[in-house]
């Protein structure tokens, strides 16, 4: 899982199905020192998260397909977390 | 997902048979400020999508999900057709 933040909300109309009520959102992944690390990329959000908000994001298929809780939902990412705080020794 | 523009297409007349009947279009991967982000790449099209067009699309065996039962050997794949973002 990556650390990212919430940067934008996007909106498709035309979308395969399995998108029909899912929230897509920007997000941008983090380094742990909250820089920006590669391209934002787009997540469906299943714990309602918001602009701004620090998320936990998956990257991968099965794991973004079970949080969407859809089978065969042609997803790669999805946000599965809000994040509190993250505390950790390396700097 | 990644937001990419698409920028052609790609005609190919022998290919695997679970290809047939699919659209394939090269797509140039953008950032959310229209950027050009890395490489092109050619994607399997499940909406429509045309030339010119902003798109979102999936990345690895997930791409094929659309061409369900068809199992074609795709590892990209266009989902969604993107009306508009903003931005926080």
């Amino acid at each position: 899982m990556q650390i990212a933040r919430v940067v934008g909300t996007v909106v498709a109309t035309r979308k395969h199905r399995k998108f029909d009520g899912a929230t897509l959102l920007l997000v941008q992944p983090l380094n742990l020192d909250e820089t920006p690390r590669g391209v934002a990329v787009l997540a469906v959000d299943s714990v309602g998260a918001g602009v701004h908000e620090k998320v936990l994001v998956v990257l991968e298929g099965r794991a973004a397909g079970e949080a969407l809780n859809r089978k065969a939902a042609p997803v790669d990412a999805a946000i599965v977390g809000i994040i509190d705080h993250v505390e950790c020794d390396a700097d | 997902m990644q937001l990419g523009r698409v920028i052609g297409d790609v005609v190919v007349t022998r290919k695997d048979e679970t290809l047939m009947g699919i659209t394939l279009l090269v797509v140039q991967p953008i950032t959310p400020d229209r950027e050009p982000a890395g490489r092109t790449l050619v994607a399997a099209d499940a909406v429509g999508a045309g030339v010119g067009e902003i798109v979102f699309f999936v990345r690895g065996k997930e791409a094929s999900f659309p061409f369900y039962p068809g199992l074609p050997p795709v590892d990209a794949g266009i989902v969604g057709i993107v009306d508009h973002w903003d931005m926080g």
